[in-house]
């Protein structure tokens, strides 16, 4: 059963806030691997014109992809989360995200494609800071593979 | 932002210091935990194989985390980076054998977009085990 073209361009409420703290940027840093002074040292991001430590680009993935889970559990979508992969990503910043920040996520539906009896889903994710100031867009392209023929 | 390359020092096919990124099972366990994706696949190796994996494989938001590596540590400001997307082509396979494998990950200008904004494109490469495990993968980066 192919997806719904129809809730294409749904968005879902934003979220609540989700507060960026400096030991979870390093966390992240460290996670990765990565010593750039910017994402742990204040006086380095200051240095590079950034108010406190800035976040790797990549680090925002987790807060757009928790807000997704609202797209992804939508009853009325119906789409089978087993079957799913994650196909491409996408980040378009404004700003890079930073330290004190407080983002709010609101998701929407872009695209659905049936290609070959796989449905692809593109998730837009428009994060702002708390003056509702545009920080950073995502977009999580899923891929519900075809289920199998039983 | 305070990128240390300057758009006017660069061309289209300048090429950016390749990188090798190890990765193990602890990498991915630690990257679990600092991400939030517990995804099994990502370190439990009976759940993976049961889904039809050769094994353990990395979280691709993990390989998409290293391989911009190789575009910040070029331009010394992580903020220079105003949009970065790519495809996840194949999974990187982690073995537990003591040694893990490794995402090699290259980069080139592709583009000189805007004069103005000082923008340009990267194309990047990433590799692991002689397979192309990223497609698709650019960044635009704002030069000094």
């Amino acid at each position: 059963m192919p997806l719904d073209q129809s809730f294409v361009g749904r968005s879902y409420p934003p979220t609540a806030p989700y507060e960026v703290g400096r030991e979870k940027i390093r966390e992240f840093a460290e996670a990765v691997g990565d010593a750039n002074p910017a994402y742990t040292d204040p006086e380095a991001a200051k240095a590079l014109g950034h108010p406190d430590v800035i976040a790797p680009p990549t680090f925002v993935f987790a807060i757009a992809f928790r807000a997704a889970g609202q797209v992804i559990e939508d009853p009325q979508l119906g789409l089978d989360y087993s079957r799913v992969v994650h196909g491409d990503q996408k980040f378009a910043y404004s700003r890079p995200v930073r330290a004190g920040d407080r983002l709010s996520v609101t998701s929407t539906i872009e695209t659905i494609r049936s290609m070959a009896g796989n449905d692809i889903m593109d998730v837009r994710g428009e994060i702002r800071d708390e003056a509702g100031e545009h920080v950073v867009t995502t977009i999580i392209k899923l891929v519900a593979r075809a289920a199998e023929e039983g | 932002m305070v990128a240390k390359v300057a758009y006017d020092a660069v061309e289209v096919g300048t090429e950016l210091p390749a990188q090798s990124f190890p990765v193990t099972r602890e990498t991915l366990v630690r990257y679990a935990g600092a991400s939030g994706d517990f995804n099994p696949i990502h370190w439990n190796e009976r759940f993976a194989k049961e889904v039809g994996l050769p094994d353990v494989i990395a979280h691709g938001m993990f390989t998409m985390a290293e391989a911009i590596r190789v575009v910040t540590d070029w331009a010394g400001d992580p903020g220079a980076v105003v949009d970065y997307g790519v495809r996840f082509t194949k999974p990187v396979v982690v073995p537990d054998d003591g040694a893990g494998a490794v995402i090699e990950v290259s980069a080139k200008v592709a583009q000189k977009l805007d004069d103005e904004a000082r923008t340009v494109r990267v194309d990047l490469t990433a590799t692991s085990g002689g397979q192309k495990v990223l497609g698709m993968s650019r960044a635009v980066v704002r030069l000094a």
